[in-house]
C-alpha cells in the first residue's frame, strides 16, 4: 500500500510539473506578453519598457527555469498586472473559490444524493421521471445562461437575491445553485445505478431475510456500498469546481480565483497564471489521488495498478 | 417591538420600490466597472478606470475644461516658457492632501523626478517620458525641465501627470499609493480591494478648483465583469451608474422611463492600416496607391456607423481625431463609390480583385462588415480574429497586409499622441515614407503652434493621398445611469464624479 502511495505521488508530482511547463509555453505563444500586459494604449515605447523590466527578451526556457527556481523556494514572486505578491493576490481569491466549491459540491451532494436513493427505490416512478428530467436540463443548461435566468428570476423580478459580489451569505446562493447544479446529474445518476445494483444483489437480500428494517437495509447496507464510486466522484467534480467556476465568478462578480486565472491569461500575467496553474492542478492531483487511494483501500484489486 | 417593526416595513417599502432611492439616502452612488483595475497608483497603470479614479483622487498642475479645451491653472495659478526645454509654473499656497500633507513645491519636484526616472518603471512611458527632470525655485515656484522642445507638454500636465505628496510617495511608493491613494483631488479614498472594489468620499478640504466642488457623499465602485450582470443590478437598484454600455444593451434600456441614456462620442477613432511599405512580401497588392485607393473607395462608412456603431460616431476622413490639435480636415476624401474601387484594382493590375488576408482583435462585427466591402469590390479575404497582444506582436515582427485596427489617443487632445505614434518609422509604421515621418518630426518638436499645425497638415495630406490609412469612423459609449441621478458626460470617456448630482 505505502509503495502504492509513493508511485502515485511521485506520479502526481510530475503530472503537475509538465502541467506548469506546457502552460508556461503556451503563453508565449499566444501573443506577446509585454504587449499584453502594457495595454491597448501602449505605444512602441512603453512595450520596450515593460520587456525590458520583465526580461522577456531572454531565453524562454531560462526565464521558466528562473521561475521554478523561486517557485521551488515558495516565492511565486509579484503580478506583473496588480504589482502585488502572487501569494497575498491568491490566498484572497482562493477563500473565495473554495467557499464556492465547497457550498456547490455539498449542494450537489445533498440534492443528488437522496435523490438518487428515491429513484432506485422505486425505478420509474414519477420521482425517477422527475430525477431524470432534473439530471438531463443540468447537463443540458449552460452555465451562464441558468446564471442569468436565476438573475432574472430572484435579483430582478422577485428582488429577493443580490445579482453580484461577495458581501454577505445571500449573495452566495444563486452561484452554489449553479455551479452545484452542474456537477449534480453525474452525482445522482451514480447514486441511482449503484444503489439499483446493490439492491438486487445477494447480501441485500438476506439482510432482509434475517429481518433487518426496511430503513436499516437501505442506509446501513445498500447506501454504504453504492455510495463508494460516488465519494470518488464528487472529489474530481471538487476538483473542477474549484478550477473551473470561471463562468460563475464571472457572472456573479465573485473575483475568486478561476475569474482571476481567466483575466491573467488575456494579461499575458506569467507569475499569477503559472501559479495558479500549480494550484488548480495540486487541487486536481490531491483530489484525484485521495480517491485513487480511497478505491484502492476499498478494492485491493486496483492496488497492482 | 415598534422599532423593529418599522425598519422592516422599511425594509418592505424598500424591495417593492427597489433599492434606488435607498442609496440617494444614503448619499452613495454605486457604480461598476468592467475591467479589474490593476493599481490605483495612476503612473502604473493603463486602463481607462485608472483615468476614471486619477481625476477624481488626484490633480494636475493644469485643468483643460472638457467642454471649451481652454486650459486653466489647477495647482498651478500661472505658468510661463522661460525657454524651449524650461516651463515656470507658480503654485496654489492653499491646497492640503488628503492626509494633512501641504502641498508646495517640494511636491511637484518629487513627483516629476520620481515618474521621469524610467529606472522607477511608471507603466505608461509616454506620459512622463518628456521630462527630465524638475527643480525648486522657491517653496511656491517650480520649473519642469524637459529633454527636448515637446509642445503638447501642457496638454500632458492637465492630463495624465498628477501630483503626489512628496513625503507619503517616498514611504509607500507605488504599491503603497495603489492600496491606500492619497491625493489632493476632490474624491479622497477610504478603501481599495485590488481589482475589485473602491470607495471615495467627498474630500471636505478640496480646493477652489476649476473641476469644481464634489457633491455626491460617496462614491462605491464595484468591478461587475458581466454586461448583462450589471444591467440586472440597474434594475434592481444595486448599482446607479454604468458606462460602455454596448449599443443595442443601450437602446434596450431607453425605452424605459426609469433610465437615463446618454450617448457620447469618445476620441478612439477606427481605422484600416495596409501594407504599403511591403513588410508582408514586395509584391504585396498594398504597395501600390491604386489599390490603396480602390479600398478606401470600396468602404461605406457612413453605413458602419449609422447600422453599427450608432450613437454620437461620426465619419471619420483624416488620420486622427477631428478635435486633436493639428488634426487637419481639409485632406482627400474617397467617397463610397463600388465602381470607382473595381476600376482602380484593374488599372493597378488586379481587374479580377486577389485574395488577402485580414486581421483585427476586437468588434468582430464591424470587422466583418469592413471585410465584406471588400469582398464585394472582388479583394477576398482570409479573415483572422487575433488577441490583441498576439496581433500586436505579428504587426511588429512581420507585419500584416491589411488589419483593422483602433487608437484612443489616451484622451490627450494632439495629433501627436495619435499620428506621430505610427508614422515615425516604430513597429507598428505600415507606410515608412520620410516625408511623414520629417514632417511629424518637426510638427512634434515646434512650439510655434503655426509651424505645428501646419506640419501636421502638410502628413495628414500625405497620408490620405496615399491613403496609408483608411479612417473610417469614431466610437462612442453609452452611459445609463437612473432618474437620481444627474451627469452630462464629456466627449472623453472620462466619468466625472465631480460633476454629478442628485436629482
Amino acid at each position: 500500500m505505502l509503495q502504492f502511495i509513493l508511485k502515485r505521488l511521485g506520479l502526481a508530482l510530475l503530472v503537475a510539473l509538465t502541467v506548469s511547463f506546457i502552460s508556461f509555453i503556451l503563453l508565449f505563444l499566444s501573443g506577446d506578453p509585454a504587449s499584453a500586459l502594457a495595454g491597448e494604449s501602449a505605444t512602441d515605447q512603453d512595450v520596450a519598457a515593460i520587456r525590458e523590466l520583465y526580461g522577456f527578451d531572454r531565453p524562454m526556457l531560462v526565464q521558466y527555469a528562473s521561475w521554478l527556481f523561486d517557485a521551488l523556494r515558495g516565492d511565486f514572486g509579484e503580478s506583473y498586472y496588480f504589482r502585488l505578491p502572487v501569494a497575498s493576490l491568491l490566498a484572497e481569491r482562493l477563500q473565495v473559490t473554495m467557499l464556492l466549491g465547497l457550498c456547490g459540491i455539498s449542494f450537489a451532494l445533498l440534492t443528488a444524493v437522496p435523490l438518487g436513493v428515491v429513484a432506485a427505490i422505486r425505478p420509474n416512478s414519477m420521482i425517477d421521471r422527475f430525477a431524470l428530467f432534473l439530471s438531463v436540463a443540468g447537463q443540458a443548461l449552460p452555465s451562464f445562461w441558468f446564471g442569468l435566468i436565476l438573475i432574472v428570476a430572484f435579483s430582478i423580478k422577485l428582488q429577493w437575491l443580490p445579482a453580484s459580489g461577495t458581501a454577505t451569505w445571500k449573495h452566495f446562493i444563486m452561484p452554489t445553485i449553479v455551479l452545484g447544479y452542474y456537477a449534480m446529474p453525474a452525482i445522482m445518476r451514480l447514486t441511482r445505478g449503484g444503489m439499483l445494483e446493490v439492491l438486487s444483489s445477494d447480501y441485500i437480500r438476506t439482510a432482509r431475510a434475517k429481518g433487518a428494517s426496511e430503513g436499516r437495509v437501505m442506509f446501513k447496507h445498500a447506501l454504504r456500498n453504492a455510495i463508494i464510486p460516488v465519494v470518488s466522484l464528487a472529489a474530481v467534480q471538487m476538483g473542477f469546481m474549484l478550477g473551473g467556476s470561471i463562468v460563475v465568478e464571472s457572472i456573479f462578480a465573485l473575483h475568486g480565483a478561476g475569474y482571476l486565472a481567466w483575466e491573467s491569461i488575456a494579461r499575458n500575467d506569467l507569475p499569477t497564471v503559472q501559479a495558479l496553474i500549480l494550484v488548480f492542478s495540486m487541487f486536481y492531483i490531491v483530489f484525484t489521488f485521495l480517491a485513487d487511494v480511497l478505491n484502492a483501500w476499498l478494492d485491493p484489486r486496483m492496488r497492482a495498478g | 417591538m415598534r422599532k423593529v417593526l418599522k425598519s422592516t416595513a422599511a425594509v418592505l417599502a424598500m424591495t417593492v420600490a427597489g433599492a434606488a432611492s435607498a442609496d440617494k439616502a444614503n448619499d452613495t452612488l454605486n457604480v461598476a466597472f468592467t475591467k479589474e483595475l490593476e493599481n490605483v497608483d495612476s503612473y502604473f497603470n493603463s486602463s481607462r478606470e485608472g483615468v476614471v479614479l486619477q481625476r477624481a483622487i488626484w490633480d494636475g498642475l493644469i485643468y483643460r475644461d472638457p467642454d471649451t479645451n481652454e486650459y486653466e491653472g489647477n495647482l498651478a495659478t500661472e505658468w510661463n516658457w522661460i525657454d524651449d526645454v524650461t516651463l515656470e509654473l507658480k503654485l496654489r499656497e492653499d491646497v492640503t492632501f488628503h492626509n494633512g500633507e501641504k502641498f508646495n513645491a517640494d511636491d511637484v519636484v518629487y513627483t516629476v523626478n520620481y515618474v521621469a526616472d524610467e529606472a522607477n518603471g511608471a507603466k505608461t512611458q509616454r506620459n512622463v517620458n518628456w521630462m527630465k527632470s524638475a527643480e525648486k525655485v522657491d517653496d511656491y515656484t517650480v520649473r519642469i525641465i524637459l529633454k527636448e522642445p515637446f509642445p503638447a507638454a501642457i496638454e500632458f500636465l492637465s492630463g495624465p501627470v498628477s501630483m503626489y505628496p512628496d513625503e507619503y510617495y517616498a514611504k509607500v511608493g507605488p504599491t503603497g499609493m495603489g492600496l491606500e491613494p492619497v491625493g489632493t483631488g476632490p474624491y479622497k479614498v477610504t478603501e481599495v480591494v485590488p481589482g475589485q472594489h473602491f470607495v471615495l468620499e467627498k474630500y471636505e478640504g478640496y480646493h477652489d478648483s476649476p473641476k469644481g466642488q464634489p457633491s455626491i457623499g460617496k462614491i462605491d465602485i464595484r468591478t461587475v465583469p458581466d454586461v448583462n450582470t450589471q444591467l440586472a443590478e440597474m434594475f434592481n437598484g444595486a448599482l446607479d451608474l454604468i458606462w460602455q454600455v454596448p449599443a443595442d444593451q443601450a437602446e434596450k434600456m431607453a425605452q424605459l422611463d426609469q433610465f437615463n441614456v446618454v450617448n457620447e462620442s469618445t476620441m478612439r477613432i477606427g481605422y484600416l492600416t495596409l501594407d504599403a511599405a511591403g513588410r508582408t512580401g514586395e509584391d504585396n497588392p498594398f504597395t501600390k496607391q491604386k489599390v490603396r485607393q480602390a479600398v478606401a473607395h470600396a468602404i461605406d462608412s457612413q453605413t458602419l456607423v449609422d447600422a453599427l456603431l450608432k450613437g454620437k460616431s461620426k465619419v471619420v476622413k483624416s488620420a486622427c481625431f477631428p478635435s486633436q490639435f493639428g488634426c487637419e480636415q481639409e485632406v482627400t476624401t474617397y467617397d463610397y463609390d463600388p465602381e470607382k474601387a473595381k476600376a482602380l484594382l484593374a488599372e493597378a493590375g488586379y481587374p479580377d480583385g486577389f485574395t488577402t488576408e485580414f486581421y483585427a482583435y476586437r468588434d468582430r462585427d464591424y470587422a466583418e462588415a469592413i471585410a465584406n466591402f471588400l469582398n464585394a469590390v472582388g479583394i477576398e479575404t482570409e479573415f483572422n480574429m487575433l488577441q490583441y497582444s498576439a496581433l500586436r506582436e505579428l504587426r511588429a515582427s512581420e507585419g500584416t497586409p491589411v488589419s483593422f485596427q483602433t487608437w484612443g489617443s489616451y484622451s490627450i487632445n494632439d495629433t501627436s499622441a495619435i499620428t506621430s505614434q505610427f508614422f515615425k518609422f516604430g513597429d507598428l509604421d505600415d507606410a515608412r515614407d520620410p516625408e511623414v515621418r520629417d514632417a511629424l518630426a518637426i510638427a512634434d518638436s515646434s512650439t510655434d503652434p503655426e509651424v505645428r499645425k501646419e506640419n501636421y497638415s502638410k502628413a495628414l495630406k500625405m497620408i490620405a493621398d496615399n491613403a496609408y490609412w483608411v479612417p473610417m469612423f469614431s466610437y462612442n459609449t453609452n452611459y445609463v445611469f437612473n432618474n437620481d441621478v444627474s451627469y452630462t458626460p464629456t466627449p472623453d470617456e472620462v466619468l466625472r464624479f465631480t460633476t454629478m448630482t442628485w436629482n
